[in-house]
């Protein structure tokens, strides 16, 4: 909806808006989606590597999983038990306007929503140490950019357990450089073995602040499966620790293979003179994304 | 690749042939526990209480579906990571326990265990849990309802697709797997 005002001078000044119950609705289609359906780049990513993996239960592996990703869209019912954290990326133009409710409200209650309707797991416990679960898989992770513009940008990007704790962030020496970094990045991948349930996806962040560079592994994991870096010694990275990580043996649920990971993501920020954080966020093969703008 | 068959309650001599990488299709009953359902079952154990259900010969299947859609018998039904009930299963194994299956490594003390009371651990394919799920041909709660997705169920599978990931003999293909293939 856009509405109009004056400003000082007596121009015209148009306001989109944007009702909050309309952002409930597309979280909870979009939390739906996400764990209905497998992204394409996923399923290729499963033929292709269905070619080359040499082990034969790696092989038999990567079939279920194809067949599994159909059985999921078909029936809409989610392709793992585990629907994860509603994980979710707000990009917020600086010149809209948000009506009939607050905007993170909004969010929880598409969350609610989806999970009921999309008969999704309740995953969430509402104390970390006292863990009672919450019943609506709510409070959402919710991250929020402002961006330029009047549009809302929502990724819902439900993330699993098993993957999700096998994740691990270290503050390296700037000294330790790339081999530091690329040390790191295997070391987790292999004390991760089967239980993040391989073949995985990796994002890996490095720079920023010990919390920025957390956010930049996970945001690695939010792009188009295999679509190199933008900066080339940063995609040259990401080559070298894809054939890296898949030399590791650890293949198709940990059972051996050549088929450990699907792709290596990652992403960089500035930081501090004395500083070099790395985090490595690792994804199962249900690396599940949807988005939406409104 | 050569599939074994085999019905629940397990055989012991049909566990004892069984070896690390072998795919075996399950048919029969399956209980499912995972972490709450464990504690539970130790604190009945503790009290000298009998189980929901008889450990001999059984396989527990540690899972949490998705709730049941309308008309369907089970939601996606993936298995959850092992390693949350190591603690547990010792004992459970002790007891006459001759099955599991979840997913990821189990720690020495488990593993061990499986050799001492000639069991096995299985694996089912992680996150394959829509295909995983049209095996389960029927559900009920069993014990725990308030536990929700952790209440122990019984499960009846027919053709129920595992891998043998530690055997009788104490192999763990995890291990074996990885040597086969690492080429760091
Ligand atoms: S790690 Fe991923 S695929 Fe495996 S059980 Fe968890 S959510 Fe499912």
């Amino acid at each position: 909806m856009q509405h109009f005002f004056y400003n000082c001078m007596g121009e015209v000044l148009s306001i989109k808006t944007i009702a909050a119950g309309a952002i409930t609705e597309t979280v909870a289609r979009l939390c739906m989606e996400a764990n209905f359906f497998l992204g394409q780049d996923i399923t290729d990513a499963f033929n292709k590597t269905l070619g080359e993996e040499t082990s034969l239960t790696g092989k038999e592996i990567l079939k279920q999983l194809i067949q599994n990703a159909q059985i999921a869209a078909e029936n809409k019912v989610p392709m793992c038990q585990d629907t994860g954290v509603a994980v979710i990326f707000l990009e917020l133009g600086q010149d809209l306007q948000i009506a009939g409710g607050g905007l993170y409200d909004a969010v929880n209650e598409g969350v609610r929503k989806g999970y009921a309707e999309g008969y999704l797991r309740k995953s969430v416990v509402d104390h970390p140490l006292l863990r009672k679960n919450t019943g609506d898989n709510t409070p959402a992770v919710i991250h929020t950019k402002i961006v330029p513009g009047e549009n809302l940008k929502i990724t819902v990007a439900p993330k699993g357990g098993g993957s999700e704790n096998m994740s691990a962030i270290k503050m390296l020496k700037p000294s330790e450089g790339i081999e530091g970094v690329k040390k790191f990045v295997l070391e987790t991948v292999k004390a991760a073995g089967p239980n993040p349930c391989p073949p995985i996806v990796v994002g890996v962040g490095i720079g920023g602040t010990f919390e920025k560079c957390a956010l930049l592994a996970k945001e690695a994991l939010l792009r188009k499966l295999g679509g190199p870096s933008p900066i080339p010694d940063i995609a040259e990275l990401e080559k070298e620790l894809m054939n890296a990580v898949n030399k590791l043996g650890i293949g198709p649920q940990g059972l051996g293979g050549r088929t450990t990971a699907l792709a290596v993501h990652v992403e960089i920020y500035p930081c501090h003179i004395a500083s070099l954080p790395v985090a490595v966020n690792i994804n199962c093969h249900s690396t599940r994304h949807k988005e939406a703008v409104l | 690749m050569p599939q074994i068959k085999l019905s629940t309650p397990l055989a012991d001599e049909n566990v004892e042939n069984l070896r690390i990488g072998q795919k075996v299709l399950l048919n029969g009953i399956l209980y499912t526990a995972r972490d709450a359902a464990h504690k539970k079952m130790m604190e009945l154990l503790d009290r000298g209480e009998p189980l929901p259900f008889d450990l001999r010969g059984n396989v527990i299947y540690y899972v949490g579906p998705s709730p049941t859609k309308p008309g369907m018998v089970i939601g996606s039904a993936g298995p959850t990571t092992a390693g949350r009930m190591d603690a547990y299963t010792p004992r459970l194994l002790s007891l006459g326990l001759k099955g599991m299956i979840g997913k990821g490594k189990r720690t020495p003390e488990v593993i061990k265990a499986i050799k001492q009371n000639k069991s096995v651990y299985f694996t089912a394919v992680g996150g394959a849990a829509a295909l995983i799920s049209q095996s389960i041909k029927k559900c009920r709660v069993l014990a725990y309802p308030e536990l929700g997705p952790e209440a122990i169920h019984e499960l009846y599978v027919e053709d129920f697709p595992v891998i043998v990931v530690n055997d009788s003999l104490g192999g763990d293909l995890y291990d074996e797997g990885i040597k086969i293939y690492s080429t760091i």
